[in-house]
């Protein structure tokens, strides 16, 4: 049988939390979720890297929590709202980690939000983003 | 006999509960939105709803990938407010009605819905902020609720038609239910918003108008939208849209718009808020 393409491939910046993703993000997902609770938090602050070993996770997925690069959380297989709990755990709040998935300052990223946000003119598809030049 | 008599939709942005728990709600960025909610709190002192049935989805607090129900309705007598990661909320305990809970329950798997009872779960801001916008800071809340979870995180969340059609099957066993109740449903979530990504921050003005124009006239079209349009046209978490089509599927096909407020941004979020109530 031959797959059709995927059409969420398309939208641009988007990634969906489908299947794949969620079986690739399983363990740093569920890593995340552990940080719900405060004797957690206090263990994975006193000592990261040392945390992250408690959980069956990539080597990638490890080096992409202690740097905090937050797209690559996403592209390996991490939810925004399980890595919501990893970023609150370092007191920031999702419009600060918004802003640098966008490549954006925060002032900046709120100041467009205030102005009514990101228009969907020229961010429905791919094409728009090659396009833009 | 219980009685449905109203529907309420609106978003449920966690930055609103801050907004309220930490005094917040005069401050310029925020009074707007409060203002746009003051009509509904008037209405809604008035009538005095007996339960509510609240649509929401759970943010990875009750549920996590251990465990992932499409269809979670909660039949317990209460439901503590979730730790999400900096302490629960200080809003009161989630008083239940597992009577109708469990009625609804039996009712709609007869009628091949087949939804997970809980009857041990804490509620995350996407309970407790609709309750807030709509009761402000009471000691207790004044009426009974009954959560109804919708898995909206994992792909694929149901389809709009699968969530009208389950609100439909809600509101016949409402309507089956015995003692005199005065029952209302909400459905919460969205508007447009993304939150991850290189296209965070997107809202579509256009697309949330022409959703509530036909939430009210036109819910069967609305019903017939795949998901990659909500994606598309709404971003990634504007998907939780399909909730409020939970909501719309209880009421009457005739319903008369009593109010409709719509406000950007709350943080990452378009805010909407819509009441419809039957007719009869």
């Amino acid at each position: 049988m031959k797959s059709e393409p995927n059409p969420f491939d398309d939208i641009p910046g988007t990634t969906l939390f489908d299947a794949q993703r969620s079986r690739q993000g399983y363990h740093l997902n569920m890593f995340c979720m552990s940080l719900m609770k405060a004797d957690n938090r206090e263990a994975f602050k006193a000592d990261e890297a040392a945390y992250l070993q408690k959980f069956p996770m990539t080597a990638e997925q490890r080096d992409a929590v202690l740097k905090r690069e937050w797209n690559r959380l996403i592209s390996l297989g991490g939810n925004i709202y399980f890595l919501a709990k990893l970023f609150s755990t370092d007191g920031k709040s999702f419009q600060h980690v918004a802003a640098i998935m966008t490549g954006s300052t925060q002032e900046d990223y709120a100041r467009m939000m205030i102005n009514g946000g990101r228009s969907p003119e020229g961010n429905r598809s791919k094409k728009d983003w090659e396009n833009r030049g | 006999m219980a009685k449905l008599v109203a529907g309420v939709a609106t978003s449920h942005v966690p930055a609103i509960g801050a907004a309220i728990d930490l005094g917040k709600t005069e401050e310029p960025y925020w009074k707007p939105l409060f203002q746009g909610y003051e009509l509904s709190k008037k209405w809604i002192a008035e009538q005095k709803p007996d339960v509510i049935i609240l649509v929401y989805n759970d943010h990875a607090s009750a549920f996590s990938l251990e465990l992932i129900p499409t269809f979670a309705l909660g039949c317990a007598a209460e439901f503590p407010p979730a730790d999400e990661g900096w302490g629960p909320r200080k809003v009161p305990v989630v008083k239940g009605h597992p009577e109708l809970a469990w009625h609804i329950a039996q009712s709609v798997i007869l009628d091949e819905f087949d939804l997970t009872i809980v009857n041990n779960m804490a509620v995350d801001h996407g309970l407790t902020v609709p309750l807030s916008l709509l009761f402000g800071q009471p000691s207790e809340w004044p009426c009974q609720v009954i959560p109804l979870a919708v898995n909206v995180v994992q792909y694929p969340p149901p389809t709009g038609n699968r969530c009208y059609n389950l609100g439909k099957a809600i509101r016949r066993a409402v309507d089956s239910f015995d003692p005199d109740l005065k029952v209302m449903i909400f459905g919460t979530g969205g508007m447009s918003h993304q939150l991850q990504g290189p296209r965070a921050g997107l809202i579509n003005r256009a697309f949330d108008t022409a959703f509530l124009d036909n939430l009210t006239k036109d819910p069967r079209k609305l019903s017939q939208m795949p998901h990659i349009d909500y994606v598309r046209e709404a971003g990634s978490e504007g998907i939780e849209l399909v909730m409020w089509l939970i909501m719309r599927g209880a009421l009457d096909e005739k319903v008369r718009e009593v109010y409709r407020f719509y406000h950007v941004p709350a943080s990452n979020t378009a805010v909407g808020h819509i009441i419809l109530e039957n007719e009869a």
